[in-house]
Parts: structure tokens; C-alpha cells; sequence
């Protein structure tokens, strides 16, 4: 697998982007939790906003495997704020590939500079891993829908100005699902607190409320009880780009823990003369290319919308944020006293890839792809 | 408004830069090659005068093969074309042999309006092509701008000295070379990175050129390069011991310097 000359410029550029614009600041944005619009529109001129966008509303027009690429770039920058660039990517894709033209016009482009920030809702307070089953309801009203319920989690919630909202219009189970498109003013539409985090606070994450939130009818994307499945569709590309940030996170980590072993001493040697911490530092690497390998297959898969692209997804996400989440936490182990403090950013990267084993689909729910295919296959 | 922009491929100044041992000439191998990051400036200031009007930018590059990848940033940037010298005979050449080439390479396209160029390499340092290159073209040349600006047909361009500021201009057709203040280059877009690639690069040896191979390389060059040594590593500096007094010691210490 080698990246061609573009892959290679899209990745130096982005990781040059990171070093400038993400990293100086990423220990501080989490310690305040500020969330950095500025630096999203400065990174939305290299193509951020847009990444799988036709050229004609100001994309980039990247593949999956280049995205990759770009994202795991970004995260040795700053983890959180890269995979908040992955989910507003999820849903300009969503109403790029299910909006109608006027809802294409109307959103994309300001999404693609990053004037319109994203946010997916999927996941209510009662339904995560079983998204099938929300209860958040859209009931039309003439020429409008009526949304009432919660949503959880919502990364960007309050910052965003574009919500895709999945809400209840049919029968029961996921059948019965629309995705909507909201703007921030709705009437009826408020959010909760910023909620308190073990990581990734350089984004907010807040409750999103829909109180009677009134919407025209042509904010509907898709088809009515067409909803699951626009919401799953973003889900193997998201899943490969949060699999892309734990391993950028970990890489950081990583070359973190080579330059420490290389300049402290202990017992008269460096620690890096070790062969213990030596080969640790082999098994890591190791690793993460591993992991990194079959991310890049199962982006290939997902450019060629190969048959097996979804559970090569879901197994490329569960060993990148697992593999990422355990090499910065060793990475923090080998720093010793210092790892645990905040100015050393170590500690920052373990917290913000910790949850990336729980989100886009927990790795329980990706074990449950992968397992439920070989089963069916056996039957 | 045609716009020539000079670039250059030079060691990464991150790394570690050396000359090679059998003719003191650069040693490229030892180094990360990048597009010269004033050169990126005078670039960005092209693309910046571009968008503000129309026209269309050329780069134009003496170096090896490699230098393609230096080409490919500028392209990537937003340049719209390219031309690359690129001959085994130049190795070594020294400013005014390089000039020659750099004149008639841009004497392959249609006439400038604008020839930009960094005010010198980061590499040899050398800051003598933008002048001799307006001798050869026969072009006024307003040299280490830190702002420019067309008004018309007339170049208008800031320098700035340790003595204060100048102010410059000239009728185009004309050379500008840029200094380190100009401007703060854009990164390529990621669309400006996939497009690269289908932009035209056209490549001349000094033959295509009509430039006579005696003039050029090291063989010919007017100046040598005899010996280099690296730079001696920074001594330890002062230490004053503080004994609730650090304060005051730190004072007397930049007084004697006469920095205080």
C-alpha cells in the first residue's frame, strides 16, 4: 500500500497545518475548554469544512483512504478538535449524498468554509448503542414538522448551526426513523449545559432539546421513515476517521515517549539503552502500523464500496481506538510522574482517546458487525 | 497581468545542512529538500496580486530532478504553470551562470509584466540573482519589499532597513524581490494539491535554452567555494548565583553589556 504523491502532500501539509494552528494551543484549550471556531474556519481554507464535497460547493473532493490520511494528520495536532472536523464532515456528507439541490445549495457551502459548523443527533438520553429504538418524535403539522425529545451527547451542540436531527415519524424500530435538518434559530430548539468531560473538551458536548421545535416540511432529508439509514451511511466514514484520530493521538504520544526515554537517565544509562522499555517501544510501533494497515484496507474498501467496506470499518475502528487508547496510555507510562501532568499534554491525549472506544458505535457494537456477519454466513 | 515567480528548491533549515566533501558544492542528499520559504512568500504575493486582479502566474526553478517536488508546492499553492531548468551541466553554477539560465528560461514564454523572487536563498545566501537578472532583462528592479502593491502599470513597493523604510516604485514591466515581512504564505488547499499534478510543468536542459554549456557548472563559475566550517557550538553563558540578590546581579550584569 503506497500513498501516491497527493496522499503524501495532503497528510504533510495537514500535519503541518496541526503542528502550527492545533498543538501549541491544545493543552490549553482543554484545560478551559475552549472550543476554537477561528482555527476551524483557518482550517476549512485548506479544505476541512468540505472534505468529501463536490468542488462545486467548495469540497475537496477526497476520498475515503485520503481522508484517512488527513485526519489522523490533524489529531497529532489536537485529537478532539479533529474528530469534531470528522463529524461535521459526517453530516455535510449526509446532506451532500440524501439532500435535495435546494438543501444542497442551501447548506454545503458555508458548511465547507466552516461558517456552518455540523452536528449528528442521533444518540437520546435512553438510546445510544440502540439507536433503532429513540423516542424523539417528528409529527407533521401542514406544512411543517413538529419535533418533541432529547438528544445526547451532541458534539458542537450550541456552536453548530446545522443539527441533522433523527426523530421518530412511523412505527416502532428503525424503520420508522426521518432525518431532519435544523438551523440553529429554530423556534423550539435549545440546548443544555456544556457537560463536564473526562476529555475531549477543546469541543462542547451538549443535550440537545426539542421543545414543539417547528420545522418546514422541506427540512425533511431524505425520505420520511428513511432516516436509519442516512444515519448509518455516515457511520463507516465516521468510524474510519475517529479510528484515523486515536492512531494521529497515539503517534503524538509515541514520538512523545521515544524523545523522553532518549533524554532522561536513570541508574547511570539512558533510558532508552533499556532493552525492556527498548522493546516496548517496538511492540508500539508495531502495533500501530498494524492497525494502520487495515484502516487503510478498509478505506480502500469504503472508495471502492466494496461489499465487506461496513465490517471492515467496524473492525478497523475497534483496533485503531483500542490500539490508540493502549499506546498512550504506555506512552503516559513511560514518562512516569511527569505523563501525569497536564503542561506534558500526555495525559490530555490518553483522556481524549478514551472515548473514541465508546463513540461512532462503542467496540462492543463493532464486535457485534463483525460476529453477526460470520454467523450469518455459517446459517 | 503575467507573473514570473522565482523559486528554489534548498536544504530544510530544520535539518541538518552540509557541502559535500569532493567539491564543496550542496550537498542535497544530507538534507530534506523543501521550497525555500521565501520563495513561498514571493509566491503567496503573487497569488495575492493574481486574485486581486487577473492574470496568470508561472514559477520558474533551476534545480535537479528532485526539484519537482518544490514546483509541485508552488503549483499547489495556486501557480498556474511551470518551467524547470533542469541539466546535470548547472551543478555548481554560480549567481551570474544561474541568472543567465533563470533570463532565458523566462524568455521561453511570453514577456512578464511581474518577475518575483525572494530577496535570497536560505541555502547559499547569495541575494545577487534578482539584480543580476534585471541587468540581463533589462527591467528596474525594486529589491527586499516588505509590501507591494500595482497601481496601474507601476509596481509600488516598501524596503525596509535598519535606517527606516524606503519607498519604491517603478513602471512594469519590472523585478520585485520580496523579504522575510511580506507576508505570511497560505498552506495548498487540499484541492490546490490534487490539481498540481495536471498542471503544465515544461523542462528545458541549458541546450533547449541556447544557453552555451561553457557557461555554466562549476567548471565555469567565477567564484569557489574553498573551504567551509560549521558553525562553532554556542559557549555556556554567564551564571549569576541567587542569593536573594538574583534580581540585582541580572541588572548589573546587562548594565555592564550597556543593554540597560
Amino acid at each position: 500500500m503506497r500513498l501516491s504523491e497527493e496522499q503524501r502532500a495532503l497528510r504533510d501539509t495537514t500535519t503541518e497545518f496541526a503542528a502550527e494552528h492545533l498543538a501549541p494551543h491544545a493543552v490549553e484549550w482543554d484545560q478551559t475548554k475552549h472550543f476554537p471556531v477561528e482555527v476551524l474556519r483557518k482550517a476549512a481554507q485548506l479544505g476541512l469544512g468540505g472534505l468529501y464535497l463536490p468542488e462545486k460547493f467548495g469540497g475537496a473532493a477526497l476520498g475515503r483512504w485520503d481522508g484517512t490520511l488527513v485526519f489522523e494528520a490533524l489529531a497529532g495536532g489536537c485529537p478532539s478538535i479533529a474528530a469534531y472536523v470528522s463529524i461535521h464532515n459526517m453530516v455535510a456528507t449526509m446532506i451532500d449524498q440524501f439532500g435535495d439541490e435546494a438543501q444542497r445549495h442551501r447548506y454545503l457551502p458555508g458548511m465547507s468554509t466552516m461558517d456552518s459548523p455540523g452536528s449528528y443527533c442521533l444518540t437520546e438520553p435512553d438510546a445510544g448503542s440502540d439507536a433503532g429504538a429513540l423516542s424523539t418524535r417528528a409529527r407533521r403539522e401542514g406544512e411543517h414538522y413538529v419535533l418533541d425529545g432529547f438528544k445526547q451527547f451532541i458534539s458542537g451542540a450550541g456552536h453548530s448551526e446545522v443539527y441533522v436531527v433523527f426523530a421518530r415519524t412511523g412505527g416502532p424500530g428503525p424503520h420508522g426513523i426521518s432525518a431532519f435538518i435544523l438551523d440553529r434559530d429554530t423556534p423550539g430548539l435549545s440546548f443544555g449545559p456544556n457537560e463536564h468531560k473526562m476529555g475531549w473538551n477543546a469541543q462542547p458536548t451538549r443535550q440537545v432539546i426539542l421543545d414543539s421545535a417547528r420545522v418546514p416540511a422541506a427540512a425533511l432529508l431524505g425520505t420520511e421513515n428513511g432516516g436509519f439509514g442516512i444515519a448509518m451511511s455516515a457511520l463507516d466514514g465516521g468510524r474510519l476517521n475517529i479510528g484515523a484520530c486515536s492512531l494521529g493521538g497515539a503517534e503524538a504520544a509515541l514520538g512523545m515517549a521515544v524523545r523522553h526515554l532518549s533524554e532522561r537517565s536513570a541508574f547511570g544509562a539512558r533510558l532508552s539503552q533499556a532493552q525492556a522499555l527498548q522493546f516496548r517501544l517496538a511492540d508500539m510501533r508495531t502495533d500501530l502500523e498494524a492497525a494502520r494497515s487495515l484502516l487503510w484496507r478498509a478505506a480502500t474498501a469504503l472508495d471502492q464500496d466494496a461489499e465487506e467496506a461496513t465490517h471492515l470499518s467496524a473492525m478497523a475502528k475497534r483496533i485503531c481506538t483500542d490500539t490508540g487508547f493502549e499506546v498512550a496510555n504506555q506512552a503516559l507510562q513511560l514518562h512516569g510522574g511527569y505523563g501525569y501532568l497536564a503542561e506534558y499534554g500526555l495525559e490530555k491525549i490518553v483522556r481524549d482517546l478514551r472515548v473514541h472506544q465508546i463513540l461512532e458505535g462503542t467496540n462492543e457494537i463493532m464486535r457485534v458487525i463483525i460476529s453477526r456477519r460470520m454467523l450469518a454466513e455459517a446459517a | 497581468m503575467n507573473i514570473v515567480v522565482l523559486v528554489k528548491q534548498v536544504p530544510d533549515t530544520y535539518s541538518e545542512r552540509k557541502l559535500s566533501d569532493a567539491d564543496s558544492t550542496l550537498d542535497r542528499d544530507s538534507a530534506d529538500a523543501v521550497l525555500d520559504e521565501i520563495n513561498e512568500k514571493a509566491v503567496e504575493q503573487a497569488l495575492q496580486i493574481k486574485e486581486a486582479g487577473e492574470g496568470e502566474v508561472t514559477v520558474v526553478c533551476v534545480g535537479p530532478d528532485r526539484a519537482t517536488d518544490a514546483i509541485r508546492k508552488a503549483l499547489s499553492m495556486g501557480a498556474d504553470k511551470a518551467v524547470h531548468v533542469c541539466d546535470d551541466a548547472l551543478h555548481g553554477s554560480d549567481v551570474l551562470a544561474t541568472a543567465k539560465v533563470i533570463a532565458a528560461a523566462i524568455g521561453k514564454g511570453d514577456a512578464p509584466d511581474l518577475v518575483l523572487a525572494g530577496n535570497e536563498a536560505t541555502d547559499g545566501g547569495g541575494g545577487a540573482i534578482p539584480a543580476i537578472l534585471s541587468e540581463l532583462l533589462g527591467l528596474p528592479q525594486l529589491t527586499h519589499a516588505r509590501e507591494v502593491s500595482i497601481e496601474g502599470q507601476t509596481v509600488k513597493a516598501t524596503r525596509e532597513t535598519d535606517e527606516g523604510l524606503t519607498y519604491l516604485e517603478a513602471n512594469l514591466p519590472a523585478i520585485v524581490s520580496v523579504a522575510e515581512k511580506i507576508n505570511e504564505p497560505r498552506y495548498p488547499s487540499f484541492k490546490g494539491i490534487m490539481a498540481a499534478k495536471k498542471k503544465p510543468v515544461d523542462t528545458f536542459t541549458v541546450a533547449d535554452l541556447g544557453v552555451d554549456a561553457g557557461e555554466v557548472g562549476l567548471g565555469n563559475a567565477w567564484s569557489a567555494v574553498t573551504e567551509a566550517a560549521p558553525k562553532p557550538p554556542r559557549a555556556a553563558g554567564q551564571k549569576a548565583e541567587d542569593e536573594g540578590d538574583g534580581g540585582t546581579k541580572i541588572a548589573e550584569y546587562l548594565v555592564t553589556q550597556k543593554l540597560i
